[in-house]
């Protein structure tokens, strides 16, 4: 049983992490109908300029506010160069066009910075156990994990706020309910699209500092954002909350699926073959069994169809 | 001048009903095939043979079943790479395992374990669609892998699931040269292309198009949305499993699960944006300009000598895929099938512009 809880707390912890990613999609998606597939290719971006900016010698804060600069630069880029033209085209279409982003910012990326892998340290945070639990429950849950956690918590706090209560925050949810209405009633598209890329930057760049601290800062990171698609699937795409408690959903099962299902498996049909590693696609066909039953999402917007 | 329609009169329904119907167009393809089948196999070094038309090909073929779902039906999908995988492990397993099967019987039958697995990956897009649909065929693209990797079988107890393709024989003549790979490849080719024109411009294709278009509006006046869309996924993926086991008989000769990637789903899906998303013609365009376009920038950089840093080129090939991509969907959403068919409309006006 204490196995069982370490692993679910292990897989809630990094469910956090891939709702740090989906919240990069999910505000994006909420702002400007725009499936954003380049979201994993800008935490790759966002944590690269930071690890390159660091090694610099420039010290942890100011590196972060500076690749913040970096993925602002990138939103406003991203406006001019691909949304503007592409205003009114067919979702399908921005879709593709984000892929077509995708490829553009790892080669930018990598082009600047090099492709070798680099370690990336927060300051006074070590992915170790945390004793006092150790001693009292012997779980032992990481101390980088229960960060990574509180910082994600902070940051849906401080969107929520934004979202809510800020001027540009209704501004950003007016557009989203009706792009014509929005600039019927003077609310300038464009900056609120620069303002939702940047946000979005912001998002990929503390997702990518977590990640690069836990992983590396490589190319794989891209691969994280893809993770985080069963996220928003069972999040529901315009969900903020959705895209936390589906993190948490696809985190949990994925690693306790990982540990239980292929010994299961195994012994039932008598397989002698190693059936591990399903954690790669475990969590896609979790989302497509949720979509059967849901195919909204838990929280997304009801769809009605009209002719 | 030249290409001009006028006095081409169509007396019976069976002329206005035929696949080219202007006399130019006829006389184009026939010369395009007979360029192809006649002439390349004879000038075309190996290397150009091996290594660049029995590509394109494949990949056509593979871009042609991505086109008929994505740009015909309207479903995305991004596990095309799995569907070859498919293709390619059910030829060499049906070779291996039925004595004297013959090797196209074995493609076709190929094909159609792929449009079978297809199907049931299919089976979501009857309540999802757009972007939840994408998602679904990530979940194949991986599952898929996954699945061709960890059971010995599919690969017959080779390691880390490598397969080796036997040799391709038919009535006893061996296709080994290069030049007999390249026949057999087009010949095939040739053959599912134009099925696949045929097939969308009768009632099927009419009826993909509807359900793309908007599929409420479809379902009211009579087409079934069930059976369409599995249709377009089982069509779909029997095209890209032919390509996958062409993929493996007459292009890699060694293939291995893992080199059926995400990648290469992307790939294909650029070759259907960049070729024309609902062309056919397209498709051939787009997988010659994704095939070229790295040994194109390769040549260019050699050509530049040592200006361009060696870390960059790699990069640079990403960032210009990339731009182009994002080019090619701003200046002309349709592809370069449509540059082409400007230019047809170019030449009918040709030498008077108005």
């Amino acid at each position: 049983m204490q196995f069982f809880f370490e692993v679910l707390i292990g897989g809630l912890l990094s469910g956090v992490m891939y709702s740090l990613v989906a919240l990069g999609f999910v505000l994006i998606y909420k702002a400007s109908g725009v499936f954003n597939f380049a979201q994993g290719a800008m935490v790759f971006f966002a944590a690269l300029t930071f690890v390159g900016i660091t090694e610099l010698g420039v010290p942890f804060g100011f590196a972060l506010i500076l690749a913040f600069g970096a993925m602002i630069l990138l939103a406003i880029a991203t406006e001019r160069v691909v949304l503007r033209p592409l205003v009114n085209q067919p979702q399908i279409t921005l879709f593709m066009a984000t892929i077509g982003l995708t490829f553009l910012v790892e080669g930018l990326a990598q082009g600047m910075w090099g492709a070798s892998v680099r370690g990336l340290e927060i300051p006074g945070i070590q992915d170790e156990p945390l004793e006092w639990m150790m001693e009292n429950t012997g779980i032992g849950v990481s101390k980088f994990d229960l960060f990574a956690a509180g910082v994600s918590a902070v940051l849906v706090v401080v969107l929520a706020l934004f979202f809510n209560k800020t001027r540009v925050g209704r501004a950003l949810r007016a557009v989203a309910d009706d792009h014509q209405a929005a600039l019927a009633i003077g609310i300038p598209l464009q900056d609120i699209w620069r303002i939702v890329w940047a946000v979005a930057g912001l998002v990929a760049l503390v997702a990518g500092v977590m990640w690069g601290a836990r992983n590396g800062v490589q190319f794989a990171l891209t691969f994280v954002a893809l993770k985080a698609l069963p996220v928003l699937i069972i999040g529901g795409f315009t969900s903020i909350p959705g895209a936390i408690v589906g993190g948490l959903i696809i985190g949990a099962s994925e690693k306790l699926g990982e540990i239980y299902i292929p010994p299961f498996v195994q012994s039932t049909f008598g397989l002698e073959t190693n059936l591990g590693g399903i954690e790669g696609w475990f969590p896609y066909v979790m989302a497509l069994l949720f979509l059967l039953v849901r195919p909204e999402g838990l929280f997304g917007e009801k769809h009605i169809d009209r002719v | 001048m030249l290409y001009r329609e006028a006095g081409q009169f169509k007396a019976s329904y069976k002329e206005d009903q035929q696949i080219f119907p202007i006399r130019q167009d006829r006389i184009a393809i026939a010369l395009i095939l007979a360029f192809f089948y006649l002439v390349v196999p004879y000038f075309a070094s190996q290397y150009w043979l091996q290594g660049i038309m029995i590509p394109v090909l494949i990949f056509s073929l593979a871009a042609i079943g991505l086109n008929i779902l994505t740009g015909y039906a309207g479903q995305l999908s991004l596990g095309s790479a799995a569907f070859m995988a498919v293709g390619a492990f059910a030829a060499y397993n049906f070779v291996l395992r039925i004595p004297g099967m013959p090797i196209l019987v074995a493609f076709i039958l190929a094909g159609l374990c792929a449009a079978a697995v297809g199907m049931v990956f299919g089976l979501p897009s009857l309540r999802i669609k757009g972007f939840y649909l994408a998602v679904a065929t990530l979940a194949a693209q991986f599952f898929i892998v996954w699945a061709l990797t960890k059971f010995p079988w599919f690969s017959n107890n080779s390691s880390s699931g490598v397969i080796t393709a036997q040799k391709v024989e038919i009535l006893g003549y061996a296709f080994e040269t290069p030049e007999a790979k390249y026949l057999l490849t087009l010949a095939v080719v040739t053959v599912l292309a134009l099925l696949a024109k045929n097939m969308v411009r009768s009632s099927i294709g009419r009826s993909w198009m509807a359900i793309r278009d908007m599929d409420v509006a479809a379902e009211v006046i009579g087409i079934r949305p069930m059976h369409t869309k599995l249709m377009a996924f089982a069509v779909s993926s029997f095209y890209c499993g032919v390509a996958g086991a062409l993929y493996a008989y007459t292009y890699l000769g060694t293939v291995e699960p893992e080199g059926f990637n995400l990648d290469l789903s992307f790939k294909i899906l650029f070759m259907v944006i960049i070729g024309g998303v609902g062309s056919i013609m397209g498709s051939f365009l787009g997988a010659a300009f994704i095939v070229l376009l790295p040994i194109f920038l390769n040549v260019a950089m050699h050509a530049l000598g040592g200006w361009v840093p060696q870390g960059i080129s790699s990069n640079l090939e990403l960032i210009v895929f990339g731009g182009l991509i994002i080019f090619f969907l701003i200046v002309e959403p349709h592809g370069l099938a449509r540059l082409w068919q400007i230019g047809k409309e170019k030449l009918r006006l040709w030498p008077f512009p108005h």
